[in-house]
């Protein structure tokens, strides 16, 4: 091949290649990414959705180039063309300068903006809803944060609502518009609570607060899933929650306070985290000389009768 | 005996071996406790009696010494499983003979009836909606269908008392009577569970029957 022939080849490749990443870049862009999940119910949600676009996007051209590349070679340098030349091998193959400086600088740009748009994300907002232990280092701005606690337990999450009378519910009910605080956490092995179209993810560890930040948007309806292999029905340990409305989560939050009340009075007080049970019923595995009914060992039982 | 009736014996006894293996592993991975069928005559509309009983041990088998739920089939024997096939869209009337000694639970919250036709129950013949399980004789046990927001606790009976060891348990040992009554879904398989933890001699007592179907947890496989 002469260099005029390179030349002609080059520019088709860059030609073909650019035009179809611009194209299905775009498309991805305007038909695509909008339904990517997990979705825009929160202000997490958005930011994951946003951060797998751009991901995306950046990934396209490079996957076109290979393809592009490897697609016009099988067609256009097939071997059973007779009117190609040898290709030739030893020092004129050995490359071309500017195509080496060329490709060294882009893969260095791809990959460290990649780190820094990568880590810059997971940082914002208020930790991309991701729990961040006891004390988180990013918080929310918003001075109105409502706290809700996630209980972990084998197998099933509970809330409590401290901030209405401390009530305990199996289900998850939260406001529009609003900056949540999920502090997580466990009354007996590890768990994770994983909210999965709230773009929230967080370890439930026993007597441990692990703080996760989110804001919702718009009302709709999400799924909880544990994301913790934790024993027999670990995949059942699932539930549904709905973002509603301010004022319906008035209404639920106020009338399941006034229903649960009978037996909220039951429940230890609200803390951001208990000391699990350590023994089961009437025993169990628990350390020497540890009263089983004491209150640090039973989320703040009493023993029965006394 | 030649070189090659030699390695034929051996051979024979290899593959013998590994057919053993094979099906020991086998036989392990397919057991499962018997399910009672709860469908078969049943006509639409009509309620169906589920009676069960907990035992602080179950005391035959394997694990002697585990907690356990048991089942009456339709004919009134007591079988050792949590497995029930039972018809969709239909009344499910619960009777718990419960005969085991209690605790708090570990969360309270279980302590609250919800879920059930009226989102209450009755035990021993007077309606409740909540049991303290800090006072008393505690919870035993509570029956729980979280997929679909069921949970009952089950009172406990006084600790000291000449409590039942083997089942199935006679009605004349110490025993209080749940009832309890819920509508089941559309067809499928929900998975029920106890949640006190009540697995005796396990970390945080969550282990040995609260982990193993056909003790303290099942399922119910509802059909059309």
């Amino acid at each position: 091949m002469n260099g005029g022939g390179e030349t002609h080849h080059f520019r088709r490749l860059g030609v073909i290649w650019a035009v179809l990443a611009v194209a299905f870049d775009l498309v991805y862009y305007f038909a695509i990414g909008p339904h990517v999940p997990p979705g825009t119910l929160t202000s997490t949600a958005s930011g994951a959705q946003f951060d797998f676009n751009i991901l995306f996007l950046v990934a396209f051209p490079v996957m076109a180039a290979v393809w592009v590349y490897w697609a016009y070679a099988l067609i256009v340098w097939r071997g059973s063309k007779s009117d190609l030349a040898e290709p030739e091998g030893g020092p004129k193959s050995r490359g071309h300068l500017g195509i080496q400086v060329g490709w060294i600088a882009t893969t260095t740009v791809i990959v460290l903006g990649v780190f820094v748009f990568g880590t810059v994300e997971l940082i914002v907002p208020a930790g991309a809803g991701g729990g961040e232990g006891p004390s988180p280092i990013w918080t929310p701005t918003s001075h109105e944060v409502l706290p809700i606690q996630v209980i972990g337990q084998q197998w099933q999450f509970t809330y409590r609502y401290p901030t209405f009378g401390g009530f305990e519910s199996r289900q998850l009910m939260v406001p529009a518009g609003t900056t949540i605080a999920f502090h997580v956490t466990s009354l007996d092995v590890i768990h994770s609570f994983w909210a999965y179209q709230l773009g929230v993810k967080a370890d439930a560890n026993p007597s441990v607060d692990n703080v996760a930040y989110t804001t919702t948007k718009q009302p709709g309806a999400f799924t909880v899933r544990c994301g913790e292999l934790c024993g027999l029905w670990h995949g059942a340990m699932y539930n549904f929650g709905k973002v509603v409305p301010k004022a319906q989560f008035f209404v639920w939050a106020q009338s399941t306070e006034h229903r649960s009340a009978a037996n909220t009075k039951n429940l230890p007080p609200f803390a951001y985290t208990y000391v699990p049970d350590a023994n089961g019923a009437n025993g169990g595995y628990y350390p020497d000389n540890v009263d089983p009914y004491s209150k640090v060992e039973t989320y703040g039982a009493t023993s029965p009768g006394k | 005996m030649g070189r090659g009736g030699r390695l034929a014996i051996i051979g024979a006894l290899f593959a013998v071996a590994v057919g053993l293996v094979v099906f020991t592993v086998m036989a392990f991975l397919r057991s499962s406790p018997p399910t009672v069928d709860f469908t078969a005559g049943h006509q639409a509309g009509a309620p169906v009696d589920l009676t069960l009983q907990t035992v602080g041990s179950i005391g035959t088998g394997i694990h002697p010494s585990w907690v356990s739920y048991l089942t009456q089939t339709p004919g009134g024997q007591w079988v050792h499983t949590t497995l029930w096939d039972l018809p969709a869209h239909t009344r499910i009337n619960v009777t718990v003979h419960q005969y085991d000694g209690g605790s708090p639970l570990r969360n309270q919250q279980y302590g609250q009836v919800t879920g059930t036709i009226g989102d209450d129950a009755i035990l021993n013949g007077k309606s409740f909606t909540v049991i303290n399980a800090n006072n008393g004789n505690g919870v035993a046990h509570t029956f729980a269908i979280p997929t679909l927001g069921i949970s009952v606790p089950l009172y406990a009976n006084n600790g000291n008392g000449n409590l039942c060891a083997v089942a199935p348990c006679p009605t004349n040992s110490p025993h209080n009577i749940v009832r309890f009554s819920f509508m089941t879904p559309g067809p499928g398989q929900y998975p029920w569970q106890c949640f006190l933890p009540c697995g005796l001699g396990y970390l945080y007592g969550n282990g040995g029957p609260m982990q193993t179907i056909g003790y303290m947890d099942g399922f119910l496989k509802v059909v059309a």
